[in-house]
């Protein structure tokens, strides 16, 4: 292996579902307080590599290596809808005993959860859900966060404020953090290096700027080129 | 009236019954969404090893606890076969209880026979404003109301309680946080297994136990559960409690030999209004 190994390390990954092969040969990695982005179609296998590296999903061979915590918010928010916030938020520290359940830090992060603590999670918008998803992903106080779909089905003004939230967090405390985002072109704005995954296999890698000027990227997944817009 | 006080009491107590075996049901049908049919053989079980245990000399209290500890193991087993497998869906689960709690019949009668078995409870009657109840009834009563306040704070104020009714909650999120949701539904069968034992240990020296008399139990305690969509324990008690003392009235009003249609009827009103209230939906997360 050459250069340092990587806070996220993943080598010649393979994932099955029974005959399907979900991912074939994924190689990929995040530095420490880096951000990176993971782009490509539906079903490409973004949501399997996550769920890989979060220990849900076994992998058929190839190696994941984590040189710390890795969180994982999941895709569509999966709350505990009948529990309230701040029980999501006490679950997601779950894995660090009773000491490392205080909720406290994350009322921090995102003040305008705090006055909806008691409320049940499921009839919070999606917006706010969202934030106790990433709230309930720091509870674990990770090294690295996985974000599988931070806007689905959000509005841009709630994105936007979701993706401050994100920068802050990787800005004042190197949170590294890898973004699964059917929004391609917000990705690669805001993250530094990406990955194009196609079919289980990564077809395309490299600085986030240089995938966006390239012009097969930009006509898959932008909608055109972008330098109009750049 | 003191007749009708005497009803109402001895009917609680038997009622009390009834609702410790639907607390079974619902620690288990809330953590795994499994209604588990074998939940009248834990009762069977704890109260044919009570028997045997008093017959070889052990003191009361003693052979009790041997006994609902013996019943947690045998849900913990039941657990196992049922959900051990992960990805097992709470369908297959329940039809894997029904069999094993017909399976637990051939245990029983090979082990303790198929004649019907007791063992004395807490001797006499106290008075109560001029009604005479025996004394067990409020035994029973008296332990079944602590239980169910236990299991509520359990539930409601303890990060175990929580994490247990996260996994019926959203089965995936909790295995993204970390909550091995196998373990943790059979840490809800033990559960559910003491609870199981617990009911069949208090109720046998007030009503003889023989190894089909699981169908009556659960009967009973399913209709107590269901009340609270099998997911409420207060609710849970209060179903309990309202179709022992209905059982009784009717049963001290000539009535006897109605007293599982009670019950029955019960239990059929409550699901048929359950399933016009609960959205389809709902199901599909299962």
């Amino acid at each position: 292996m050459n250069a340092a190994r990587g806070l996220l390390r993943v080598d010649d990954l393979v994932v099955r579902y029974g005959a399907a092969t979900a991912l074939d040969g994924v190689s990929m990695s995040v530095e420490a307080a880096e951000m990176v982005a993971l782009i490509g179609p539906n079903g490409a296998g973004k949501s399997t590599l996550v769920n890989t590296l979060s220990g849900i999903v076994r992998p058929a061979s190839g190696t994941v290596h984590i040189g710390g915590r890795l969180a994982h918010v999941p895709e569509g928010r999966e709350m505990f809808a009948d529990l309230t916030v701040d029980d999501n938020l006490r679950l997601g520290g779950w894995r660090n005993g009773r000491r490392g359940r205080d909720t406290g830090h994350v009322y921090e992060v995102f003040p305008e959860l705090a006055p909806l603590r008691r409320q049940r999670a499921g009839r919070l918008s999606g917006g706010q859900q969202q934030m106790v998803a990433v709230g309930r992903a720091l509870m674990a106080r990770p090294d690295v966060l996985a974000v599988d779909e931070l806007s689905l089905g959000l509005a841009p003004m709630v994105v936007a404020s979701l993706v401050r939230h994100l920068r802050e967090l990787h800005r004042e405390r190197g949170l590294a953090v890898l973004l699964i985002e059917q929004n391609a072109r917000m990705a690669l704005e805001l993250c530094t290096r990406a990955y194009v995954l196609e079919a289980g296999r990564v077809v395309a890698e490299g600085p986030a700027a240089d995938l966006a000027a390239d012009s097969r990227v930009a006509a898959a997944y932008l909608g055109g080129p972008v330098e109009a817009t750049r | 009236m003191s007749q009708l006080l005497e009803y109402l009491l001895t009917g609680a107590g038997i009622g009390a019954g009834f609702a410790l075996v639907g607390s079974g049901l619902v620690v288990i049908y809330r953590v795994t969404r499994v209604v588990n049919f074998a939940q009248g053989a834990f009762a069977v079980i704890a109260a044919m090893l009570t028997s045997s245990l008093l017959a070889s000399g052990l003191p009361h209290g003693a052979a009790e606890l041997v006994a609902v500890a013996a019943a947690a193991a045998t849900g913990l087993l039941v657990g196992v076969v049922a959900i051990g497998k992960p990805g097992t869906s709470p369908r297959a689960a329940l039809i894997v209880t029904l069999g094993l709690g017909v399976f637990a019949y051939a245990v029983e009668v090979l082990i303790w026979g198929d004649q019907p078995r007791s063992f004395p409870g807490l001797a006499g009657a106290v008075e109560v404003a001029g009604a005479r109840v025996p004394t067990h009834y409020l035994l029973v009563i008296g332990v079944t109301l602590p239980v169910f306040a236990l299991l509520a704070v359990f539930f409601a104020r303890t990060d175990l309680g929580k994490a247990l009714s996260a996994c019926a909650s959203n089965r995936y999120a909790a295995r993204v946080v970390g909550i091995d949701v196998t373990r943790m539904g059979l840490l809800s069968f033990a559960l559910g297994g003491a609870l199981g034992g617990l009911a069949g240990v208090l109720v046998t020296p007030v009503q003889q136990v023989t190894f089909d008399s699981d169908v009556t139990l659960i009967v009973n305690g399913f209709a107590a559960a269901v009340l609270g969509g099998l997911t409420r324990p207060a609710v849970t008690l209060a179903g309990g409690l309202l179709l022992g003392v209905a059982q009784t009235v009717i049963a001290g009003y000539g009535g006897g030999a109605y007293q599982l249609e009670l019950a029955l009827g019960l239990m059929l009103a409550a699901m048929v209004v359950q399933a016009a209230r609960t959205p389809a939906q709902q199901e599909a997360t299962l």
